[in-house]
């Protein structure tokens, strides 16, 4: 087992987990008083593990850089949430779920986490229900379930395009009654900059109070990190623009192991981007692929006529588009999972045949679902022989109905009527499967700090599948940690509260106020954002949606470059003890540009395509991705040793005992 | 285009604020608002000077995050938007634009475009939630039935992203629809029917001594709202309200 010991505990996979809550040492109630958690982050994880830990009686402080807990990125999912409730009676259930995770992220996340996480998704809706969220209902009064991203049956809960929302407000509003009762203290607008290790367990942090500037020392007996992922890195996203690593990384520079960092979902249909000064990427569903089809013109001259404004893509017949996802894979069609949509739009855009005027675009084209919506309205309606001008204005009222406040976000956004003309989209960094290392208590290789949700690695494998990253921030937060922390804690019961003037924590604020003062030292040319922004153009181009071993090196090498000219160059106006963001963003872009470089090096060491990770170099002769079992079923784990250049990688092999690894198709 | 700002600075909470003119050119139709501010923050940080703070996160208009009066307007001219999906469309070259902070006694500025909504938070505290526990097992979800439209009344009062936008329209600073869209949430829903009562009064009581001002029915708050939540609300909570007082 060697440094990376899982703790899975033994036995059928059923019941692993009832097993080990039962095995579990609890804290007595009256002992509870007297610990003190912190958590990072007030997302779904954050939040709800913040209100069930409160609740259980532990003293919690909560700290997140937004002015308030519901502003948490996890407010922008909008499909919905997984559970094995078997509502519809179309033969759902846990293991399904579980094969379907684990099958979903190409056989790289660990059995026994994804089998629980499938074991307590029941619970979840259960508790969101009785909070108040208000799922979408059937007309007997019933939940309402769809189908979701390649699997078979309709197993997600929705509140309208804004379940992630509603969720979250639930997390927030269990939040707010502890922090009623006074056993939630929640500090917003601050940031974490640093973990206290005391005799090699995490017992703080330092933060920094983004208004005031002041730094504070903050003790506990755990610390919980639910800070989300770091797609931010390649600076265009759909990540909220102050989402960051900072947390994370810290902890890793002081010995937590990062895994995985290569793991990142490109999501299919996203807005695309329009130039240069563009901040933002926008996620149109993932539910509009079940009526859109994808296309882009057969011929180039016809795609260069487009780009250049001369034709209008309705303009081109059915003969002349091709429809590549439905020609390449016949049987998924334009509902293949998102990494291998997202492949194919790049592949067609790389051959030339890009519909924007970057070039960088294919079509998501809903006239074919208008007209035959619009022909079945006046069928069951008994209308004879309508004219086609009748069927569309009747189609495009079902399609308003069905995905209607999309359609207007396009409008508002590009500037062109979607029921008139085919959308444009474009594939974008949308969710890192990679994190923090954790064990199944979700520690990580810190003794008393752990990872919840998607700071974490364990759930989603090389891919995540839709609707199931709200379910493993949720069940992270509301049904695991309350019990595995309880575990570590129990030692705790004796400790007595931490003090904040020792040694560890003088040494821990020097080290933040040194990087503070050597960022604000700088004579400096560029701003924080040209750095960010290069760093994203390297990112995206050689360790993007492909990669091959030759840009790989090259991204190694000029993401150090990078780094030093930052360091060297950056300008930062301002003061350090005042409101600052640009000194907030240098802080945040600083640690991308270490994470940037280890991710690439993960990328090259991982000699196989699996989920969101393409090599080129190991691929089938159809162009599919070629995963290799053989040598990479493991998740890496890197320590810190300094620099990422000489990061060392661990590996935690990954058994199947009750999955039978099997090549993805979807041909 | 060439566009002529007048934007609010103001160093920090304490310090007196001013209008300050800034000419910013080559700006690009399809570039959002918020866009618009990066470039010229861009600009002011190569001339040496600070940077113009403003709140903003997701850009997606969920989060409610971005704050800006925009001529006036809470979240600018367009309609069931926010800052955030304001695209630089909407104005010709040459406009003169006015971005203030949102004004309101309760939103105190933090600095320059940036207010304290901390506020909102507390009236949450005050009772926005269900007292149910979190890690015990509550009954299966399907045993408390929910009629459709009820359940669309509530997720329609639920959307509320709680930005501020209806503080800032309104002339008296009211958040009375802000506290109604939640109030009204739970009580439509059976799940939040038993401390109803309890739960409109402190938080109407907590909105009083946040120090927002009263409800004149002028109906600027839901014209501005990005989200279109309903006046029916208001209603909603003041009926709320008397039935809750009567009992008393």
């Amino acid at each position: 087992m060697g440094i990376l010991d899982s703790k899975e505990p033994q036995g059928p996979l059923a019941d692993k987990w009832t097993k080990h809550k039962n095995e579990i040492d609890l804290v007595n109630p009256a002992n509870k008083r007297n610990i003190d958690i912190i958590i990072v982050g007030t997302g779904l994880a954050g939040g709800s593990a913040a209100a069930t830990l409160a609740e259980l009686g532990y003293n919690v402080k909560t700290f997140c850089y937004q002015d308030s807990p519901r502003r948490a990125h996890s407010i922008a999912a909008q499909g919905g949430v997984n559970a094995a409730k078997n509502y519809q009676g179309d033969g759902d259930s846990v293991y399904r779920l579980f094969y379907d995770t684990v099958k979903g992220g190409d056989y790289r996340s660990r059995e026994s986490n994804v089998y629980r996480l499938a074991e307590v998704s029941t619970n979840i809706i259960d508790q969101c229900v009785a909070q108040g969220v208000p799922f979408a209902r059937e007309y007997g009064g019933l939940l309402d379930n769809r189908s979701f991203g390649g699997v078979l049956v309709s197993r997600t809960f929705y509140a309208k395009g804004q379940t992630g929302q509603q969720l979250l407000l639930g997390a927030y509003g269990a939040m707010n009654r502890q922090i009623q009762r006074g056993k939630i203290k929640s500090y917003t607008r601050h940031e974490m900059l640093d973990l206290v290790l005391v005799d090699g367990k995490a017992r703080g942090i330092i933060a920094r109070n983004l208004v005031t500037g002041e730094i504070e020392r903050h003790s506990a007996h755990a610390v919980v990190l639910a800070t989300g992922g770091y797609g931010n890195l390649f600076f265009l996203s759909t990540y909220a623009m102050g989402a960051n690593v900072m947390a994370a990384w810290r902890a890793h520079r002081r010995g937590a192991f990062f895994a995985n960092p290569c793991f990142t979902q490109i999501h299919p249909t996203c807005i695309p981007v329009s130039g240069d000064h563009q901040s933002k990427l926008t996620l149109m569903s993932e539910s509009l692929r079940n009526d859109g089809r994808i296309w882009v013109p057969k011929r180039k001259e016809d795609a260069i006529a487009i780009r250049e404004g001369k034709l209008k893509p309705v303009q081109l017949s059915e003969e002349e588009r091709d429809y590549y996802l439905e020609r390449r894979y016949p049987a998924f069609g334009n509902l293949v999972p998102r990494d291998v949509a997202s492949r194919a739009a790049k592949e067609r855009c790389d051959a030339g045949f890009g519909v924007n005027k970057t070039g960088e675009a294919v079509f998501l084209d809903f006239a074919s679902a208008i007209m035959r919506y619009g022909k079945e309205k006046a069928l069951t309606s008994g209308m004879k022989d309508p004219d086609d001008n009748t069927i569309r204005e009747l189609g495009e009222k079902i399609v308003e109905a069905k995905y209607g406040n999309l359609f207007q976000m396009y409008e508002k956004i590009v500037d062109a009527n979607p029921y008139k003309t085919p959308m444009m989209i474009y594939p974008a960094v949308h969710y890192t499967m990679g994190g923090l290392w954790v064990d199944y208590n979700l520690q990580t290789t810190i003794p008393g700090c752990y990872a919840a949700g998607e700071a974490n690695f364990s759930d989603h494998g090389a891919n995540r599948l839709g609707a199931s990253a709200l379910m493993q921030g949720l069940a992270d937060g509301y049904f695991v940690l309350p019990y595995t922390i309880g575990d570590y804690l129990s030692d705790d019961i004796r400790t007595g509260a931490i003090p904040t003037d020792s040694p560890e924590f003088d040494a821990a604020e020097k080290d933040v106020r040194d990087r503070m003062e050597k960022l604000m030292s700088g004579t400096g040319i560029h701003s924080v954002d040209y750095y960010h922004k290069k760093l994203g153009k390297i990112m995206w181009n050689k360790c993007g949606m492909s990669r091959n071993e030759k840009e790989l090196k090259e991204a190694i090498k000029e993401i150090a470059e990078l780094r030093k000219d930052f360091w060297e160059n950056v300008k930062i106006p301002g003061r350090p003890d005042s409101k600052n963001q640009e000194l907030e963003k240098a802080g945040r872009v600083a640690d991308f540009l270490e994470l940037g470089e280890l991710f690439a090096k993960d990328a090259l060491e991982r000699k196989e395509s699996c989920g969101g990770h393409f090599r080129e170099e190991y691929q089938t002769p159809e162009g599919e991705a070629l995963r290799d079992d053989e040598n990479f079923k493991f998740v890496s784990a890197w320590e810190y040793m300094g620099e990422p250049s000489t990061a060392k990688l661990h590996k935690e092999d990954l058994v199947y005992e009750n999955i039978k690894l099997k090549t993805r198709s979807y041909k | 285009m060439k566009l002529y700002l007048k934007i609010w600075r103001q160093k920090d909470a304490s310090a007196k604020g001013q209008m300050v003119d800034y000419t910013l050119d080559g700006v690009e139709s399809d570039m959002s608002f918020l866009e618009m501010l990066d470039i010229l923050n861009e600009e002011l940080i190569s001339k040496g000077e600070e940077p113009i703070e403003f709140d903003h996160d997701c850009r997606e208009g969920i989060c409610g995050t971005c704050s800006l009066q925009i001529n006036g307007r809470p979240h600018g001219p367009d309609t069931m938007i926010t800052v955030c999906q304001l695209h630089m469309r909407s104005f010709n070259d040459g406009d003169e634009i006015v971005i203030e902070p949102w004004r309101a006694k309760a939103f105190p500025v933090i600095k320059d475009l940036i207010v304290d909504r901390s506020a909102f938070d507390r009236i949450q505290q005050s009772g926005g939630y269900i007292s149910v526990n979190t890690s015990g097992r509550p009954v299966d979800a399907n045993a408390i039935p929910i009629e459709k439209h009820i359940a669309d009344t509530a997720m329609d009062a639920a959307t509320c992203i709680g930005c501020g936008a209806c503080v800032a329209a309104c002339k008296n600073a009211s958040a009375m629809l802000f506290t109604s869209a939640k109030v009204s949430q739970f009580a439509l829903l059976p799940q939040g029917q038993v401390e109803a009562a309890e739960r409109v009064q402190n938080m109407v009581r907590q909105m009083d001594l946040e120090g927002f001002g009263n409800c004149t029915n002028t109906g600027a708050c839901e014209i501005e709202c990005p989200k279109g939540i309903s006046l029916e609300n208001i209603a909603r909570m003041n009926r709320e309200y008397l039935s809750a007082s009567v009992k008393g």
